[in-house]
C-alpha cells in the first residue's frame, strides 16, 4: 500500500468540500461567501451556514457511510458484486422511511425515521445474507438482490400512492434515487446518532474481515467468532445505509465504485480498505452533488443517477470479467 | 354554483366538493358529485358540460363524440380574467342579470382596496420551493393588496421553482404560504427549514383554496393580505 494515500485522499475531500461550499443558486463571489460562513453578513451568512454547510456535511457522511458500508459487505461476502443499493438494503431503508413518514410515526418522534430506515434496512440485509448462503455466490446475492429491490421499490411506490398527501407520489423519485437539496441541521442531526453506532460497528471488523480472506475455516482457526461477524455486520451495514437512505434517499453504486477502485492500492486488504472506502465515498458523493448542481443547477437532478451512471459501467465489468473468469 | 339559477346546476365535479382546494365545497354538497369520467357524465343527460382547459382531452372528446354539448372554459390568471369569466358563464348559463350583480359587486369590493404607501417585498412558498409570478391569480393578487413581488425582481414573471437561498438572498418582508396536508413529505420539508425562521421574515398562510379558482371572493383575501401589509 502506498502509505500517501489516506492523506491523499483525505486532501481531495477537503478540496471538494470547501468546492461544494462555493456552489448554490445564489450568484455571489466565492471569497465573499466562504467570509460569510465566518462573520454575520445578513441572508448570506443564512445561506452558507444554514443551507450549504448541512449540505456539505450531509454529503460527507453519507458517501462516508455508503463507501464504507460497501467495503464492509464485499469483504464479508468475498464477492465484488455485493453493493448495499444493488442488494436492495437502501430500497428497503427507503421503504421503512416512507412507512414512518406516512403512518406520522416521524412526525410524533423525530429519530423514529431513521430507526425505521433501519429496520428496513436489516430486514433485507438479514434476507440477503440467508440466501446468499455462506460463501456469498454471486449469482443468489444478485439474484436475491433484485428481488427484494423489486419488492421494496414497488411497495414503496404503494405506500406514497395511497398518501392522502397530494405530495407524496411526487417524491417516489427522491426515494429512488436520492439527493442532498435543501437539507438542513436537522437531517444532519437526525441521522448522525444512527450513523455514528454503524460506523463503530463496522470499523471494528476489519481483523476479522482480514481473516475471512483465507476462507472461513482458517477464520475460524485464527479465533474469528463468525456468528459474531456477522451480527456485526448485518447491524452495522442496516445503521449506515438505514441513516443515509432516511435522510438522502436511495443511492446506489457508491459502495460498488468506490472499493473497486481503491481495493489494488490497499492491496486488497479489507481492514485497511474500509477507511479508504470511506474517504473515497465521501469523496465521490461531494463530487456528484457538485456536479449535480453545475449540470442542472434549477432541476435537481437526482444523486443516484450520476452515482448510477459511473456505477453501472463498473458493475457491468465486474460481471464480464466474472463470468470469463469460470 | 354562484352563477345558476335553482335548479340548473345538476352536479358538480369532486375537486368542487373537496374543501382543500374548494371554497364552495359546503354548497356543492347540495348537489350531485360527479367523478369526471365520461361514463358518469354522460349518464347525467345534462344539457351542458363545463369543462376546465386542464380537463382530460380524451374525456372531452368522448362526450362531444355522444352528443353532448361541452363547453372548455380556461381558469382565471389575473383579476381581469375573473371579471371576463364572469360574463362568459352568465352567457352560457343564461343568467346575465345575475352576473352582472356578481361583478357589480366584485368592482365594488376591489374598490374599496386601500391603496398603501408603501410596497412591502413579498412571496409565495410553495412546497418544493414553488413559487407564483406576476402572471398568475396569487400574483396579481398579492399585487393588488399593495405588495411587490420578489419574483419580479429575479425575472421569473409565471412563477416557478424558487431555490431556498435566492428566497434567502431575496430578503421578502412576507412570506405566504399555502395549506399543509396530513402526513409530512420531503416536499414540504422545505417550508419548515430552519433558515426561514432564521431570516426572521413575517410569514403567513393563505390556504390554497382561496387563490386556486378565479372566483370573487378573491377581492375579501386581498384585502386581508392588505390589512397584514
Amino acid at each position: 500500500m502506498k502509505p500517501a494515500l489516506i492523506p491523499a485522499l483525505f486532501l481531495l475531500c477537503a478540496l471538494l468540500f470547501v468546492l461544494s461550499l462555493l456552489i448554490g443558486p445564489a450568484d455571489v463571489g466565492g471569497g465573499d461567501s466562504l467570509m460569510a460562513l465566518f462573520r454575520d453578513d445578513g441572508p448570506l451568512t443564512l445561506v452558507m451556514r444554514e443551507i450549504r454547510l448541512p449540505r456539505s456535511v450531509l454529503a460527507v457522511m453519507v458517501g462516508a457511510s455508503l463507501g464504507l458500508a460497501g467495503a464492509a459487505i464485499q469483504g464479508f461476502l468475498r464477492n465484488p458484486l455485493a453493493e448495499p443499493g444493488l442488494i436492495g438494503v437502501s430500497g428497503s431503508a427507503a421503504l421503512g422511511a416512507v412507512l414512518a413518514l406516512q403512518t406520522g410515526l416521524a412526525a410524533s418522534f423525530v429519530l423514529a425515521l431513521p430507526l425505521m430506515a433501519l429496520a428496513g434496512a436489516l430486514v433485507s440485509v438479514g434476507l440477503i445474507l440467508v440466501l446468499a448462503g455462506p460463501g456469498g455466490q454471486s449469482f443468489g446475492l444478485i439474484l436475491a438482490g433484485i428481488a427484494i429491490s423489486a419488492l421494496a421499490g414497488a411497495l414503496t411506490s404503494l405506500v406514497l400512492n395511497l398518501s392522502p398527501n397530494p405530495y407524496a407520489a411526487n417524491e417516489i423519485m427522491f426515494w429512488m434515487m436520492g439527493s442532498l437539496a435543501d437539507r438542513s441541521w436537522l437531517h444532519v442531526a437526525i441521522a448522525a446518532p444512527v450513523m455514528a453506532i454503524g460506523w463503530m460497528a463496522l470499523a471494528g471488523t476489519g481483523h476479522g474481515l482480514d481473516a475471512l480472506t483465507l476462507g472461513e475455516d482458517a477464520a475460524a482457526s485464527l479465533g474469528i467468532a463468525l456468528p459474531r461477524l456477522r451480527l456485526r455486520m448485518i447491524f452495522g451495514v442496516a445503521a449506515t445505509v438505514g441513516a443515509v437512505t432516511a435522510v438522502a434517499g436511495a443511492i446506489g453504486f457508491v459502495g460498488l465504485v468506490v472499493p473497486h477502485l481503491l481495493r489494488r492500492a490497499v492491496g486488497a486488504q479489507p481492514s485497511r480498505l474500509l477507511p479508504a472506502s470511506a474517504l473515497g465515498g465521501a469523496a465521490m458523493i461531494l463530487a456528484a452533488d457538485i456536479a449535480v448542481r453545475l449540470v442542472l443547477p434549477s432541476r435537481d437532478l437526482k444523486l443516484g443517477v450520476l452515482t448510477a451512471l459511473v456505477g453501472a459501467p463498473v458493475f457491468l465489468h465486474l460481471i464480464w470479467r466474472e463470468r470469463t473468469k469460470t | 354554483m354562484l352563477l345558476a339559477s335553482p335548479g340548473q346546476l345538476v352536479s358538480v365535479s369532486a375537486l368542487a366538493a373537496d374543501p382543500m382546494v374548494s371554497l364552495m365545497a359546503q354548497e356543492a354538497q347540495a348537489y350531485q358529485v360527479n367523478n369526471g369520467q365520461a361514463e358518469t357524465l354522460y349518464l347525467l343527460d345534462a344539457d351542458l358540460i363545463l369543462a376546465g382547459t386542464y380537463s382530460s382531452q380524451a374525456t372531452v372528446d368522448m362526450l362531444r363524440r355522444l352528443g353532448m354539448r361541452v363547453e372548455t372554459i380556461a381558469p382565471a390568471n389575473s383579476v381581469a380574467e375573473i371579471r371576463s369569466l364572469i360574463i362568459q358563464m352568465g352567457a352560457l348559463l343564461g343568467t346575465k342579470d345575475r352576473a352582472d350583480q356578481v361583478l357589480a359587486r366584485f368592482d365594488a369590493d376591489l374598490a374599496r382596496l386601500p391603496a398603501g404607501d408603501t410596497t412591502p417585498l413579498a412571496a409565495t412558498y410553495e412546497p418544493n420551493g414553488y413559487t407564483t409570478g406576476r402572471h398568475t391569480l396569487a400574483g396579481d393578487v398579492m399585487r393588488l393588496a399593495g405588495y411587490a413581488l420578489l419574483t419580479d425582481r429575479l425575472g421569473m414573471d409565471h412563477g416557478g421553482t424558487l431555490p431556498l437561498e435566492q428566497l434567502v438572498m431575496g430578503h421578502p418582508d412576507l412570506i405566504i404560504s399555502g395549506s399543509r396536508y396530513d402526513r409530512s413529505t420531503r416536499s414540504e420539508e422545505i417550508l419548515t427549514h430552519p433558515v426561514l425562521a432564521a431570516l426572521q421574515t413575517r410569514r403567513t398562510n393563505v390556504p390554497d383554496r382561496d387563490w386556486i379558482c378565479g372566483l370573487p371572493h378573491i377581492a375579501r383575501l386581498a384585502a386581508e393580505l392588505s390589512a397584514q401589509r
